[in-house]
């Protein structure tokens, strides 16, 4: 459904994107991470026809965004940043305004303002002025018109921002329900959300794309991914240190904690210490070394790690600092 | 495919382009005027203009020495009042879809950026037309005391309308400048000032002082004043209201391409 090939927007000497390519097809959640500035509201604001490309080509539903921008913009609903809406107008009359503005009139109107109210709990707000309503009414209200029309694209730009937890995890429920006959592109920097809603994402760091896989594949790149965490009763966390790395499945290990009589330290696999391997040789040490063994568990990669490493290649990453430790 | 997007499917397919283009000027002039009657703003101004323009025709134009039955005391102050009153109504126009960042909304929706430009001027024209239109007891009240020309003050309403449609393009292009209506408003004022005074018998009095004949004719051709004059005595000619349609044409024709430039970045 949208399809973007190497997209460039520079603003002045910047270059804010700066060679984008991706494709979302229906029934796919893609999710856009990245550091504040990175270019991700560049590039949606591209894609919805709201600014134009400098270089590079972007199609919805195969209209090209910048020859054909009406054809193309029927089928987009787009949430933009901070969800502007009319501040003079109540939530009705702003809804019935986006809807006619779809080319919905009469009955139809009334039928699809009903159902985007009732989908985003504005029941209560109805009648309410825009500029009265909280920060997360007034997102909502935005994300009701952004659906309105019941569009095969869209694009939500931070649909998560500045609510609370309950609405977030509404509105991702929601997304990932649209998702399914949907193409949806959204941008957070909220990592649990790629998990929670996403089948695929996208890191973005200074114009560029620096990773793009499902959010499993992102996590495994992780240092941590393969990673065993082992907590022993009564013996100090540097006894237990010096036993794993005799081990030829460890590559390096690192103290987490030691505290009240329990030492907690994690160990990262050698090649040869992954699909388990690695958890396997450790527990029998703890057989042979007599440990009192409280815990003994395979860590999944976390997001944020790998977001911290990508984005940030100058500073050292975090994961690397742990070497000093072995 | 689900039901709305049936709908919308049906609904662009139905309707052609023009009519689409008409739906879409509609419906964003629609909102733009509900706009200014869901705030006080629309009671406030059409009150201020009222009072205003009876301050003018009976105080300050001295309507009943005149001793005529015509509106001459009633127009003759329209170039100077709307010289605040247009820039007030129209400086939101654009400054406030700017400032609220609805632009972004407005034009991702499916409109191109002139049916959104023509729907709001429509609107606000409207607006200052319904202004307009509740002076009617004024020609009732000449009606009352002797026997107008009625086509005279047909006329007279028409450039009223017409250079009004003038100083609401130029706002609307101003507005477009800045997110600040503030800015808009005092820009506007400038602009409008300046159609004024390149007509104003004063400054021209003073220009044919040393400036050659010719050059005095253009710049007076430049001034609303002067196209407004021949209008209001009667005269309805089609120089003078192509003259206020071409400034219409130009500064949204800018607006469009001010807008532009600020999505190019």
């Amino acid at each position: 459904m949208i399809k973007v090939d190497n997209l460039v927007k520079t603003f002045g000497p910047k270059r804010a994107v700066d060679g984008i390519s991706f494709t979302v097809e229906r029934g796919e959640v893609l999710g856009f991470l990245g550091p504040n500035g990175a270019g991700k509201s560049t590039t949606m604001r591209m894609v919805t026809g709201f600014i134009p490309p400098t270089a590079g080509r972007i199609s919805v539903g195969g209209h090209d965004v910048v020859d054909q921008p009406i054809a193309a913009k029927r089928l987009i609903g787009y949430l933009p940043e901070n969800a502007p809406a009319y501040a003079d107008m109540t939530v009705l009359g702003f809804l019935s305004f986006a809807a006619e503005m779809r080319g919905l009139t009469g009955e139809a109107r009334r039928k699809a303002v009903n159902r985007v109210v009732e989908m985003c709990f504005l029941e209560s707000v109805v009648h309410q002025s825009v500029d009265t309503l909280s920060k997360g009414y007034r997102h909502r209200t935005c994300f009701a018109q952004s659906i309105i029309h019941d569009p095969p694209v869209l694009i939500l730009d931070e649909p998560t921002d500045g609510l609370d937890p309950n609405q977030k995890h509404e509105v991702r429920t929601l997304i990932r329900r649209m998702g399914e006959k949907k193409a949806i592109v959204f941008s957070t920097h909220i990592l649990e959300e790629v998990d929670a809603a996403c089948t695929r994402a996208i890191i973005i760091d200074r114009g560029k794309i620096v990773a793009n896989g499902t959010p499993e594949q992102l996590r495994s790149r992780s240092e941590q991914a393969g990673a065993v965490a082992l907590r022993v009763a009564g013996i100090p966390a540097a006894d237990v240190t010096a036993k794993l790395r005799e081990l030829p499945t460890v590559r390096k290990s690192q103290v987490l904690a030691e505290a009240a009589g329990f030492a907690t330290v994690r160990a990262y696999p050698n090649p040869d210490g992954r699909n388990g391997a690695l958890q396997e040789s450790l527990f029998e040490l703890a057989v042979r070394q007599n440990w009192k063994l409280a815990e003994l568990r395979t860590e999944e990669g976390r997001m944020d790690e790998v977001f911290r490493s990508i984005t940030l290649p100058d500073t050292m990453p975090a994961a690397n600092k742990t070497e000093e430790s072995k | 495919m689900s039901n709305g997007e049936t709908q919308v499917a049906q609904a662009s397919g139905e309707r052609g382009e023009h009519s689409m283009a008409f739906h879409n000027i509609k419906t964003i002039a629609k909102r733009e005027i509900s706009g200014y009657f869901a705030s006080p703003v629309a009671y406030v101004f059409i009150v201020i203009f009222l009072l205003l323009t009876g301050f003018f025709t009976f105080m300050v134009g001295r309507f009943f020495d005149r001793g005529e039955a015509s509106l001459a005391a009633f127009f003759l102050w329209h170039p100077w009042l709307y010289l605040f009153l247009v820039p007030s109504v129209g400086m939101r126009l654009w400054s406030e879809e700017r400032r609220l960042g609805t632009i972004e909304l407005l034009l991702t929706m499916p409109v191109s950026p002139w049916q959104a430009i023509v729907g709001k001027f429509l609107a606000s024209w409207a607006f200052l037309a319904l202004a307009l239109v509740l002076t009617f007891p004024l020609v009732f009240t000449v009606n009352y005391l002797g026997d107008p020309d009625f086509g005279v003050i047909l006329c007279g309403y028409i450039g009223s309308l017409f250079m009004a449609g003038a100083y609401l393009a130029v706002t609307c292009m101003t507005s477009a400048l800045t997110r600040n209506q503030v800015v808009s408003f005092i820009i506007s004022v400038v602009l409008c000032l300046f159609l004024i005074l390149a007509g104003w018998p004063p400054v021209l009095e003073m220009l044919i002082k040393w400036a050659d004949p010719g050059l005095v004719d253009t710049v007076a051709a430049f001034s609303v004043v002067t196209h407004f004059d021949s209008v209001q005595l009667g005269v309805l000619d089609s120089r003078d209201l192509i003259y206020f349609l071409s400034i219409m044409v130009f500064s949204l024709f800018t607006t469009g391409v001010i807008i532009r430039g600020h999505r190019a970045g």
